[in-house]
């Protein structure tokens, strides 16, 4: 017998912190069979954000900066630059991305850096314990949201891969799920081309993954996953909204 | 012939495999592991087809797909 | 060697370049926006990266990502700029990066003005971000050390692995003075043996500031304080200007020991006494320089623009029987002070 699944060479062998049935791991492991698809990991340089998302060094044996909160697309920004010959991701979830740091990732995917970003859209600020984010949908009850949000007072959830997928200077804008084996396997696709932009020097490269938060959801993990693909994916859907060289 | 190995200390029992399984031969077994949760069993490891949908939805990569 | 004529900002950009900086990330903001407009013009036949990034707080953290790749890299702007940069420097400081910040000041709270002025002392040397760290401060009196200055910024930065800043203000900035463009001094860098770039083979490296480990952030805030002990002990700067006789020794940094410098002169002139200690670092303080000079002067009047933030660290360092005293003008349009002002506060304090 063969083994025909094994963890990526990119992923350390190692216990990760996240909860039950949080997406993060997955997430994880898509980047690293990314990375590892493309034979990227000796010249990758990951930016880490703040948030669950921050012990990035701790999974990926790559060489890893820490960015401020929200700060990553401005952190790979300076290290692309510097370093044009490595291949540099940020990771960053939807309150890091998409409410502190909204100008620094505009203005990157504006630039058209050859960076690619990886947006885990979980509708909550997990690290700090459930907190109302940008993407929470309406009605959606958080720590901060307790009887739920209002689009009147607190916007609507905000779209990042549509929205940043109008700049010209973005090469790549798509919207995956990790909530099925088949959403699952598309990601993947979805991943590869992410990466193979900034491989082929083909400029920003932004994929957004719905991820489930049990713990701050108050829900089980099987619930938080149905969650993912019935509520969520009913307004963030699942697509891919640019894609310049029809990788 | 096919064959999965579950890793018993990783597994933090979220039962996300137990979705994945087309045959259904994934559940969260009763024993407690040293983490607190109840790891993923198969039972009728004979009927693995080793598809792997299984790895792929487990966010812990604890398991191994053999074929 | 030939000699140049140009503004301040100009010799900073100059010197940058003269240094290896090959990597500048800034926002306009008066009085500093020569800098960038010299990088923007210079850069990109250097081989290098200019970005006019879409605020402070994102070119400060372009600084961070650059330098965390061992390049040397620079950000400049003015006091309010330099606000928004604080939270990146924090970072720097934590995550021991070296990067040159350079301030052209002006005059605050708030939108304040564009004045020249010193009010931002007390940001600039106490650690202006969160958490309790230093930077070095190099406070630069004339174009040629707005040159001279930003090199040992550089050098200064990479050695200690630590932000370093340039602290000046409009009149040093957008003064013209001659200019002798010096070659980069020989210094002593150690390797950068840190620095993220694809680990290779090799193993991995992580540019943070985040310990959470049992123990781990109080062991790396001791590292970051012998550090800054190690400063104080090795690379405090200064200028003594006739303090030998004197009766009276006059402080004061940048734009405003100029002035005091003509002070001087003209109290000299008529027989009075007096000296001038000018600090060229900030941080670190050059506080044995005022023990030593206090020993025998026991009279101090500090003079700055602003209404007295130096005056606490020189009270901290004199002679405990020396007395210090304190003129200063708030900046704003119409503030900064004649010599004729500064000799009238220099009789008068000679005479209590």
């Amino acid at each position: 017998m063969q083994q025909v699944f094994k963890r990526p060479i990119s992923l350390k062998d190692v216990q990760t912190h996240f909860c039950p049935g949080c997406h993060h791991g997955t997430i994880h492991r898509l980047v690293a069979e990314a990375m590892d698809e493309f034979g990227v990991q000796g010249r990758t340089i990951g930016v880490a954000s703040v948030g669950c998302s921050v012990f990035l060094y701790g999974y990926f044996d790559i060489d890893v900066v820490e960015a401020p909160h929200g700060r990553a697309a401005a952190v790979a920004t300076g290290v692309k630059r510097a370093r044009p010959d490595s291949f540099v991701f940020t990771y960053q979830g939807d309150g890091d991305l998409a409410a502190i740091g909204t100008a620094e990732i505009i203005h990157a995917a504006n630039r058209g850096e050859d960076i690619t970003v990886v947006f885990v859209n979980n509708t909550t600020y997990g690290m700090t314990g459930g907190q109302m984010a940008p993407t929470t949908l309406v009605g959606q009850k958080t720590s901060t949201s307790p009887y739920g949000r209002n689009q009147h007072k607190d916007g609507a959830p905000i779209r990042m891969a549509e929205l940043l997928a109008q700049l010209e200077g973005v090469a790549f804008s798509a919207r995956v799920a990790v909530n099925s084996p088949r959403n699952i396997i598309d990601a993947k696709r979805q991943f590869k081309k992410a990466f193979r932009y900034q491989v082929e020097g083909k400029g920003f490269s932004f994929i957004e993954a719905l991820s489930a938060c049990p713990t701050n959801w108050g829900m089980n993990a099987l619930a938080a996953n149905e969650r993912v693909g019935t509520e969520m994916a009913d307004y963030f859907r699942l697509g891919v909204f640019k894609n310049t060289d029809n990788l | 012939m096919a064959k999965i190995e579950i890793d018993e200390i990783r597994c933090k029992g979220c039962g996300l495999c137990t979705l994945a399984c087309p045959g259904k031969l994934l559940s969260l077994s009763e024993k407690i592991n040293l983490q607190g949760y109840t790891p993923a069993a198969i039972s009728f490891q004979e009927k693995c087809t080793g598809c792997a949908l299984c790895a792929e939805m487990c966010p812990d990569v604890a398991i191994t797909v053999f074929k | 060697m030939k000699r140049l004529f140009v503004k301040g900002n100009e010799a900073v950009a100059m010197a940058a370049i003269e240094a290896g900086c090959r990597y500048y990330f800034g926002y306009p903001i008066t009085p500093q926006s020569d800098i960038p407009e010299y990088l923007s013009r210079e850069l990109p036949h250097l081989n290098g990266e200019f970005i006019q990034a879409e605020s402070e707080i994102a070119s400060i953290n372009m600084l961070l990502g650059a330098s965390a790749t061992g390049v040397r890299a620079m950000t400049s702007s003015s006091s309010p700029g330099i606000s928004l940069k604080q939270e990146g420097i924090s970072y720097m400081a934590g995550s021991e990066l070296p990067g040159v910040i350079v301030n052209i000041s002006r005059s605050g709270p708030g939108l304040g003005g564009i004045d020249a002025s010193q009010s931002d002392y007390f940001q600039a040397v106490k650690g202006g971000g969160h958490g309790g760290y230093h930077i070095v401060v190099l406070a630069p009196s004339s174009v040629q050390e707005m040159y001279d200055l930003t090199m040992l910024a550089f050098d200064l930065a990479d050695i200690y692995r630590m932000p370093a800043m340039v602290l000046a203000d409009s009149v040093v900035g957008q003064m013209k003075e001659p200019l002798v463009p010096n070659k980069r001094p020989v210094a002593d860098l150690p390797a950068k043996n840190w620095v993220v770039r694809g680990k290779g083979d090799g193993e991995q490296r992580v540019v943070k500031s985040l310990f959470l480990g049992d123990g781990e952030l109080e062991a790396h805030n001791w590292k970051l304080h012998r550090k800054y002990q190690e400063l104080k002990a090795r690379e405090c700067r200064w200028e003594a200007f006739q303090v030998d006789d004197a009766d009276l020794l006059v402080a004061a940094f940048g734009s405003t020991a100029r002035i005091a410098k003509t002070a001087i002169t003209m109290a000299r002139e008529e027989g009075l006494k007096v000296g001038l200690l000018r600090p060229i670092t900030l941080f670190p303080f050059p506080e044995k320089a005022f023990l030593d000079a206090t020993a025998r002067t026991k009279k101090v009047l500090v003079i700055e623009l602003n209404t007295g933030q130096m005056v606490e660290d020189v009270r901290l360092s004199v002679a405990r029987d020396a007395e210090v005293g304190f003129y200063g003008r708030p900046p704003g349009a119409g503030s900064l002070p004649t010599p004729e002002e500064l000799l009238e506060q220099i009789k008068r304090t000679i005479e209590v």
